[in-house]
């Protein structure tokens, strides 16, 4: 069975260790903060300018001074800290940040993304993803393995504009955990119950199998 | 307003000098933290040809979305359009000139406009279209794209505190893009919740010195409307 969102956010979950400062793109990655492993402690970086965002307020504590990079209005843990945009992409461009984790429209096997524009149909801007890719050494894209259509996101070379170059190296899709290198995707992982010749065949990009696929672990 | 007092008492005189086809800053993160007043006068005030530089250009019908709507900017310099239907239609049908830039790149382009520094490397946007047509070079095995800074005529930016000499404190996550701005702005004006008399803000917690501020007002109201509410059971 192809994952649920929430699996997905969950088998992500599971790359946290202890004491990392992790950033949080929209969608599928927001899900992640809910499924922290015990005994893991890790620090929410938000881009507008907070470091240690926590949960969502009550209607009593809510406060329009107080969002997350989605604009949701969030709460801060114990421990947090307020900087200005600046700052906070001086901890993302500096390397500061143990764990980026984002969405993408497409991903090549030369690692590149395209998550932030469709010519002349959809152009949200690039936001922070940019400086995100640019500047994280452990990214995590978590995407669907396919449009509605069937047609495979997982390609040889990204179709729309890049947001980055050769910076991608993990890729979780509802079918696959996979690794980019030497110019190739590398099947690590498949979801419960779904075939490495399912994933062959949503997979335009090279996919390099080893002989054992292990399934993923929940 | 004398010498260190920079407070003024009116938005007219808050933008006493504000005028057609100028380059203006204008802090906030979607509608967090944004002069909400300020804005409101330039819209009344009907400025057009602007150069707009902002994180994101507000909303349908508040924040900057009111300067969209009485076409006041041609150029507009940020990193999201979002859920903005009227930004996104100025810019597909090519009405208004629209410069994307990465959220970290234009933090950092006014970070150093403000601090005199005319351009800087960047590994951010390079192999994609924000690199085109710009200089790149590559530093220890790494490429770089290079990125000229930002100042602007009016820095219009909103903090929670400020003195009567503009030391300004902000609240939370409404700092965002103020502090850079401030410091980026030939004039830069505070509107802020409250003025207190000089002394009475620790020195050790201001977030930005008064030398970056020409002029502060106290706004009349704030609405601060909340993009996303989102509460928990």
């Amino acid at each position: 069975m192809a994952l649920t969102r929430e699996q997905i956010a969950m088998r992500v979950a599971q790359e946290l260790e202890d004491g990392f400062y992790v950033n949080l793109g929209i969608g599928i990655p927001t899900l992640v903060a809910n499924y922290i492993p015990e005994g893991v402690k890790v620090m929410l970086q938000s881009e507008n300018g907070l470091l240690g965002m926590g949960q969502f307020p009550t209607e009593e504590t809510i406060d329009p001074d107080l969002i997350n990079a989605g604009k949701q209005t969030v709460t801060a843990v114990t421990g947090a800290a307020f900087f200005s945009s600046a700052e906070s992409f001086a901890m993302i461009r500096g390397g500061h940040v143990d764990l980026t984790v984002l969405g993408a429209f497409e991903v090549d096997q030369e690692g590149n993304i395209a998550s932030w524009m469709i010519p002349g149909k959809l152009v949200k801007g690039m936001g922070g993803a940019m400086d995100l890719v640019a500047g994280a050494e452990n990214i995590i894209v978590t995407m669907t393995h396919a449009n509605k259509h069937g047609v495979s996101k997982i390609l040889k070379k990204c179709t729309l504009p890049l947001t980055g170059a050769q910076c991608i190296k993990r890729v979780i899709t509802e079918l696959a955990l996979m690794e980019i290198k030497d110019g190739a995707f590398h099947l690590i992982e498949r979801a419960p119950g779904v075939s490495v010749e399912e994933i062959q065949e949503k997979t335009e990009a090279d996919l390099v199998v080893p002989d054992d696929v292990p399934e993923m672990k929940f | 307003m004398s010498g260190f007092d920079k407070v003024v008492h009116s938005y007219e005189e808050a933008l006493e000098g504000f005028t057609d086809n100028m380059t203006v800053m204008v802090g906030g993160f979607g509608l967090c933290g944004i002069p909400e007043g300020l804005i409101e006068q330039v819209y009344k005030m009907g400025c057009s040809g602007l150069t707009a530089i902002s994180n994101n250009a507000g909303v349908d019908g508040f924040g900057l979305g009111k300067w969209l709507e009485k076409r006041q900017i041609s150029t507009m310099i940020g990193s999201y359009v979002g859920e903005n239907e009227l930004f996104e239609k100025l810019l597909l049908s090519g009405e208004m000139e629209v410069i994307l830039t990465p959220q970290g790149t234009l933090a950092e382009k006014i970070r150093a406009g403000g601090a005199g520094i005319p351009a800087f490397f960047t590994a951010t946007g390079f192999g994609t279209q924000v690199a085109e047509g710009k200089e790149t070079r590559n530093i220890d095995g790494r490429d770089y794209v290079l990125e000229p800074s930002l100042t602007a005529d009016f820095a219009l930016i909103k903090a929670w505190k400020a003195d009567t000499m503009g030391n300004l404190i902000f609240n939370k996550t409404a700092m965002n893009f103020n502090p850079m701005m401030a410091t980026a702005g030939k004039i830069t004006v505070a509107e802020v919740e409250e003025i207190v008399e000089a002394g009475e803000l620790d020195p050790n917690y201001i977030h930005t010195p008064g030398i970056y501020v020409q002029r502060v007002i106290k706004g009349n109201s704030f609405e601060k409307r909340i993009e996303q509410r989102t509460v928990r059971a």
